[in-house]
């Protein structure tokens, strides 16, 4: 099947979005494919790839609406079984400040790699935010020199390592 | 010899628990040489569990001495019977499966095992393992009780790394 669209759902956080939206979409005989879906700094996001019959928009706006959720469809094109595995993850900490991200994956660039997965959080207090990245990715380049490339971006804790996949 | 079937999910039979080894004979030492050239007919399998090719006898192999990045390892290792005695520590790390095709997860496993098992003559073996070597036996392990590793999958937020952090 190539006719996925990217669905996005975010809105303030409550119980039974999920099952909602599912419904819906299940009763109207779409199929639902990868997703992420992430409460985020008190929204709940969703990110899904969906693929029917119709009019999914006019089909969830009634639904959006009720739940108070901002949507977003479009034809992604993509397709599943098309995963990439990483081979390296990137994981940075320190105090909380305007750049990090940036910087971090901007040396990452650089290097050719490509960001399959991130997710960062601000833990910590109100006082004293702490900045937290974890990265997965892949990128051809010896471990090292990735270390090396992002080394010296201040007072960050940074560390690389390879992810060695078991297949057994 | 000959490469074996493997069984995929959502086959019942993965869910089967193994049987003990009772007969050490040439019957079982043809089968361990099947089961080998099963797994390197596969895509980098660093092990293999006899219920994954339909016989569920306690029959496993593990051989992590050919990874990217080398790490400690017993070489290529035939478990007949094996019983893991000790753990300790516990770490995530990536793994995916000849019986799950397309899909890797993260599973947090113990760092280091000890582990009694018989080789393919019916002598007593016994190993100290850590690291990629201990996940991979507990991976195999685990198809003998007829579980996989998405039973024991953990969310990609799992957060073994920000207790890490607060515990400096």
């Amino acid at each position: 099947m190539s006719d996925w669209r990217m669905l996005t759902l975010v809105g303030a956080d409550r119980p039974g979005i999920v099952a909602a939206v599912a419904k819906a979409l299940y009763d109207n005989g779409f199929s639902l494919g990868e997703a992420s879906m992430m409460r985020l700094g008190g929204n709940f996001t969703i990110m899904m790839m969906i693929s029917g019959p119709g009019d999914a928009e006019g089909l969830l706006a009634p639904l959006a609406q009720e739940m108070g959720l901002r949507l977003h469809l479009f034809e992604a094109g993509g397709r599943l079984h098309s995963h990439l595995a990483p081979n390296v993850q990137v994981r940075v900490h320190g105090a909380d400040r305007a750049g990090i991200v940036a910087q971090v994956t901007g040396a990452l660039a650089e290097m050719g790699f490509n960001i399959l997965e991130l997710e960062s959080d601000v833990a910590g207090t109100e006082q004293r935010p702490v900045y937290i990245m974890h990265i997965e990715g892949f990128c051809d380049r010896p471990i090292e020199e990735l270390a090396r490339a992002i080394s010296n971006l201040g007072e960050l804790s940074l560390d690389v390592s390879p992810i060695e996949t078991l297949i057994g | 010899m000959t490469v074996l079937e493997i069984l995929t999910i959502p086959d019942e039979r993965l869910k089967q628990p193994s049987a003990p080894v009772e007969s050490f004979d040439d019957e079982l030492r043809a089968f361990i040489a099947d089961l080998e050239e099963t797994r390197r007919a596969g895509p980098g399998a660093v092990g293999i569990a006899a219920p994954q090719v339909g016989r569920f006898q306690c029959i496993l192999i593990l051989d992590v001495s050919k990874t990217k990045k080398p790490v400690p390892n017993h070489g290529h290792l035939v478990l007949v019977n094996p019983e893991i005695s000790h753990w300790e520590g516990y770490e995530i790390g990536r793994e995916g499966c000849l019986s799950v095709p397309d899909y890797t997860g993260n599973v947090i496993r113990a760092t280091r095992i000890r582990l009694k098992a018989q080789d393919p003559f019916g002598n007593p073996l016994e190993y100290a393992m850590e690291g990629f070597e201990a996940r991979a036996a507990q991976h195999e392990l685990d198809h003998l009780d007829g579980l996989l590793f998405i039973d024991r999958v953990v969310s990609r937020r799992t957060d073994l790394f920000r207790r890490k952090v607060y515990q400096k």
